[in-house]
């Protein structure tokens, strides 16, 4: 029996550094690393049969609810090898998956010795995943290829571990093949996994250096910090202090995680575990940094730090402008687990009070608004996303853009954009489609590799804002969703960009201005102007509705004036009701947002502003409640 | 002080129901009575004149100047018993020598014999609903008339002695096109008519219509093109020598109806019978809905009221500005703030109000004003 009691495992602090092995896994949504990760916890006996659930480790409902990683976790698993009949401790660190979260992602991998590659043998690799694999690669880890679900009838793990002996350099038969479902192949990847990977180098005398991979704000205890211990070691008495920013701060807990939290007196050189000092934000917990010890702090940190840059930016307000403060109590919240997300307040004419908030991706800002919806029990209008615009005006004046309102009016010299650097994985069969729309969204083709006989990678780059603008759907849906994506930021890069404003009779609704392309202008205003004339009922006088380039209109549309509107009856039973009627509407009419002389109702902002998602998300809301 | 209360009668009774009708009115099948109304009729008009015998002590009023049976269908009725009513009426307040009493009559169901009989019961005005001189547009609003007893049920109605006849007209019924709505003017206009009341048509919920339209098996006509027919029908009532008096209403001088007048003026008037509403004095109440538990009420003794609302100064003001807009005297200027004069300025400075009549101090609707009577009402109550 491989498995080791835990109370007679080698304890944290007192492990040697040769019975250590620190991997992850790499995996795309869907490949079953959850799967594997519980099966791991199971045959390793730190989880008890009846205590088993799945995804054990994922922790907030939309990690379960979306199957995906936003957070962290470090488990310490006992192990005695099958091969050499060793104890050993195996720390597995389940890392993000997506590409909003690459910078975590990174500083997970660098907290690691090894990563499994894990692909589910009927798809093969997905983009995000070969993203996620080149990250490895660069930081020398040691790479054990893996084949998972091969109970499943459409596996095809002959092809796929052609697939995978291509990419990392290795023979088809090094890949593993192992089912996360019935267990086949576990117990023997456990065992390769300490026959593999290396065992953490790292002086045990040298001042202490922790590396930050992650901290999660937890309401009881404060923050709780994920780190591995790079050289030295921490022990419970430690002073600590943030490489960054020189602050000192008490330890109230060191411990691991098994997979529950267990204090413990310390971790040594090479262990990976927690620590709480009672710190009540994220933000002085960086992911990233280094922590050392206030009496024998090091000289240098471990490479790699980076503040997280929010790269996409939207409007966040409340539908009811009453819940303003409930708004901004629950982003403050939310902030306490989240260093990446940023935000300050906003006031639009169109939509009251809000906030503009920042965000490291789509899937970022998506997990924020529905955490936000979800846990504060809001209901928001968000503006369309955008990206950060350098802009040089006449003068020769740089203006960073986070928002269409701060679009500098009069003279432009240049626009500069983001530009990212696309992978895309698919059949074959989809090339022309795919060049087809990076070509629409003004890429420029990098090249193209087979995987496989019949798989490709195309690389492009591309504008961020071309992603940002519902190019992910657009792929899923062009490619039957076999088309996987993964980007990287590459710089900026000068483009032909203008702001289109839409007045509605002649005034300027800030929630509806744009950067676009020139060459998409037209599109923009068409779209918007048609969408508001269909949204805004018709008053009594008659509504121009334009798009414009600063002075130059490019497209119009115009609502009538109403003609009618009146009841025709009004007897002695009518008088009551008509009485009320008018009582309500005169509350509703508060409700109506006033765009100079223009009534406009929440709901036209709300429709306008939805996108193709949000509506299909509605629709199908609706339908639950039938 | 010579106090005045009108008197609306309701007849919750219909042969069948159409199917824009959300009236408080039920048929035979629904009532699981026979098909035979005319054994209803006594029972029923006995309950009535419990209700007007009741309303006399509430009321101080001592002259009653007009009197109006509506429904409902209030011919299905004996005239003998509606002539009941009216001497119920009699018994407790004086009815004016010139009272106006009127009924309301489809046009199907009245013959010669029947209208002496009415005239006999002391009705003196008859109002016949006409809808619309087009099949295909009767159809749609499910209506079963045969469009020629209109002509003949009016000439009937005059030689029986009836000096003032009214028709009902609607307009904007899916399907109709104004060539439609043009021949169903033309026809009403060549009968020997003093009145004529035409209403958009209201899609109300719970109505088969409404329940059509929801469903998208018909489509409502655009409202501008509703709008186009009531400026048609303005002109063309106008030159008959009908005036509009109030929003749907067009009479010739002297032929208005006094007892509709009488809701627009905040005037005082007792409604009998299920659902009726009644207003004395800023008081509102209405009735108790279905006719069974109209009849439990009224035959244990108990009052037929099932709510009431008393109105503070607010409600009031804004109940006599709802409903004076609609008038052709309008609103005297006076009565209002400077903030609403404002307002209404914009308005008549876009031709929706009377130029003459705003120099001189009232607030008259144009016809284009007339159509958007509610949305200007809105903007001067918020």
């Amino acid at each position: 029996m491989p498995a080791i009691p835990l109370a007679q495992a080698p304890q944290p602090s007192k492990t040697k550094q040769e019975q250590l092995r620190n991997f992850c896994i790499i995996a795309h949504i869907d490949h079953g690393k959850s799967t594997l990760a519980d099966r791991m916890l199971g045959i390793t006996e730190v989880v008890e049969q009846r205590n088993m659930r799945a995804q054990y480790l994922d922790r907030m409902d939309i990690e379960r609810e979306r199957g995906i990683t936003i957070k962290s976790q470090a488990v310490r698993l006992p192990w005695r090898s099958g091969i050499d009949n060793q104890e050993y401790i195996l720390n597995m660190i389940d890392t993000p998956g997506h590409v909003d979260f690459t910078y975590e992602v990174s500083r997970s991998l660098a907290a690691c010795e090894g990563a499994v590659l894990l692909v589910d043998c009927a798809q093969g690799i997905e983009a995000q995943t070969l993203a996620n694999l080149y990250l490895a690669m660069e930081n020398n880890l040691t790479i054990i290829p893996v084949l998972n679900k091969i109970d499943l009838p459409a596996a095809q793990p002959e092809k796929f571990a052609e697939e995978l002996a291509k990419l990392i350099g290795c023979q088809p038969e090094d890949c593993m093949r192992v089912s996360g479902k019935t267990g086949e192949g576990v117990k023997e990847l456990l065992d390769q996994i300490v026959a593999q990977i290396p065992a953490p180098s790292g002086d045990a005398n040298a001042p202490t250096r922790a590396l930050i991979f992650d901290s999660v704000y937890d309401s009881y205890r404060g923050v709780v910090t994920y780190v591995r211990v790079k050289d030295g070691h921490l022990t419970a008495r430690d002073q600590i202090q943030m490489f960054s920013t020189g602050v000192r701060h008490e330890m109230l807990e060191v411990g691991v995680i098994s997979p529950e939290p267990v204090a413990s007196k310390g971790l040594g050189v090479g262990e990976v575990g927690y620590v709480i000092t009672g710190v009540k934000d994220v933000r002085q917990s960086r992911v990233g940094d280094t922590i050392t010890t206030y009496n024998n702090p090091t000289k240098t940190a471990l490479a790699g730090y980076k503040d997280p840059r929010p790269m996409v930016f939207s409007g966040l307000f409340p539908l009811d402008g009453a819940d303003f403060p409930l708004l901004r109590e629950a982003l403050d919240k939310l902030q306490l687990n989240d260093a990446a997300l940023v935000y300050e307040p906003e006031s639009s004419a169109a939509l009251g009070f809000g906030f503009r908030c920042g965000f490291l991706g789509l899937l970022h800002m998506e997990i924020v608004r529905e955490r936000l919806e979800r846990e504060s029990n809001l209901s928001l209008i968000s503006t369309a996303p955008n990206v950060v615009y350098t802009v040089t005006d006449g003068s020769g004046k740089e203006i960073i853009v986070t928002n269409p309102s701060e679009y500098p009016d009069g003279k432009i010299e240049k626009v500069e954009e983001p530009i990212v650097r696309a992978t895309v994985l698919a059949p074959a069969e989809f090339i022309g489609t795919i060049m087809e729309l990076c070509q629409e969204r003004r890429g420029i083709l990098l090249g193209m590799d087979y995987l496989s006989e019949d798989r490709v990678e195309i690389r492009y780059t591309l504008p961020l804002a071309e992603i940002v603008f519902d190019f992910f759907d657009q792929l899923k849906s062009r490619t039957k969703g076999y088309a996987s994506l993964d980007y990287e930021p590459i710089g900026e890069s000068e483009a032909d960009l203008v702001k289109v404003d839409i007045l509605l009779q002649g005034e300027k609704v800030d929630a509806f201005s744009a950067i676009v392309h020139k060459d998409k202008a037209y599109a923009y205003g068409t779209m918007m102007t048609g969408k508001l004339r269909e949204l805004i009922p018709r008053q009594q006088f008659e509504i121009p509705i334009q798009a414009a380039i600063g002075g130059r209109i490019i497209a119009r549309e115009s609502i009538r004036a109403i003609r009618k509107d009146v009841l025709a009856k009004c007897y002695g039973g009518d008088i009551s009701r008509k009485r009320k009627l008018l009582e309500k509407q005169k509350e509703g009419k508060k409700r109506m947002k006033m765009v100079g002389r223009v009534e406009v109702p929440q709901e036209a902002f709300v429709a306008a502003l939805a996108t193709d998602a949000d509506i299909d998300k509605a629709k199908a809301k609706a339908k639950e409640q039938g | 002080m010579n106090s005045e209360l009108a008197f609306y009668v309701h007849i919750p009774y219909c042969a069948r129901r159409c199917g824009y009708c959300d009236f408080n009115t039920y048929t035979p099948s629904e009532l699981s009575i026979s098909s035979d109304l005319s054994g209803v009729s006594r029972d029923y008009i006995d309950l009535l004149i419990a209700e007007i015998n009741s309303a006399r002590k509430i009321s101080k009023a001592d002259l009653v100047p007009t009197i109006f049976f509506g429904g409902g269908t209030p011919t299905l009725m004996e005239p003998a018993d509606l002539g009941r009513v009216v001497t119920a009426i009699k018994n407790n307040f004086d009815l004016a020598p010139s009272a106006e009493i009127t009924t309301e009559a489809n046009p199907d169901t009245v013959t010669p014999a029947k209208l002496a009989e009415l005239r006999e019961a002391g009705i003196n005005r008859i109002s016949f609903g006409m809808q619309s001189a087009v099949p295909h547009v009767l159809a749609a609003l499910d209506r079963t008339h045969n469009p020629a007893n209109v002509a003949r049920s009016v000439n009937d109605a005059r030689a029986a002695g009836f000096d003032e006849v009214s028709v009902d007209l609607i307009y904007g019924t899916p399907g109709e096109s104004m060539s439609d709505w043009q021949e169903s003017i033309d026809v009403a206009l060549s009968l020997p008519i003093s009145h004529i009341s035409a209403y958009a048509l209201i899609v109300e919920q719970g109505t088969k219509l409404g329940a059509q339209v929801k469903r998208g098996e018909v489509v409502m006509p655009d409202d501008d093109e509703t709008a186009d027919k009531y400026v048609l029908a303005d002109a063309k009532f106008g030159a008959a020598g009908l005036n509009w008096y109030e929003l749907s209403n067009w009479s010739k001088a002297g032929s208005e109806s006094r007892h509709n007048l009488a809701y627009w003026n905040g005037d005082n008037w007792w409604g009998a019978g299920p659902g009726a509403h009644s207003h004395i004095d800023g008081r509102r109440w209405w009735n108790v809905k279905h006719p069974t538990a109209y009849k439990e009420k009224i035959s244990s003794g108990q009052s037929p009221m099932h709510e009431e609302e008393v109105l503070n100064d607010e409600q009031k003001n804004s109940e006599r500005m709802m409903l004076e807009i609609r008038l052709a005297k309008g609103i005297d200027a006076k009565t209002l703030d400077s903030g609403q004069l404002a307002i209404l300025e914009s308005f008549k400075n876009q031709g929706h109000l009377l130029a003459d009549s705003w120099a001189a101090g009232r607030i008259v609707l144009s016809t284009s004003g007339r159509l958007i009577a509610d949305r200007i009402v809105r903007e001067i109550l918020s």
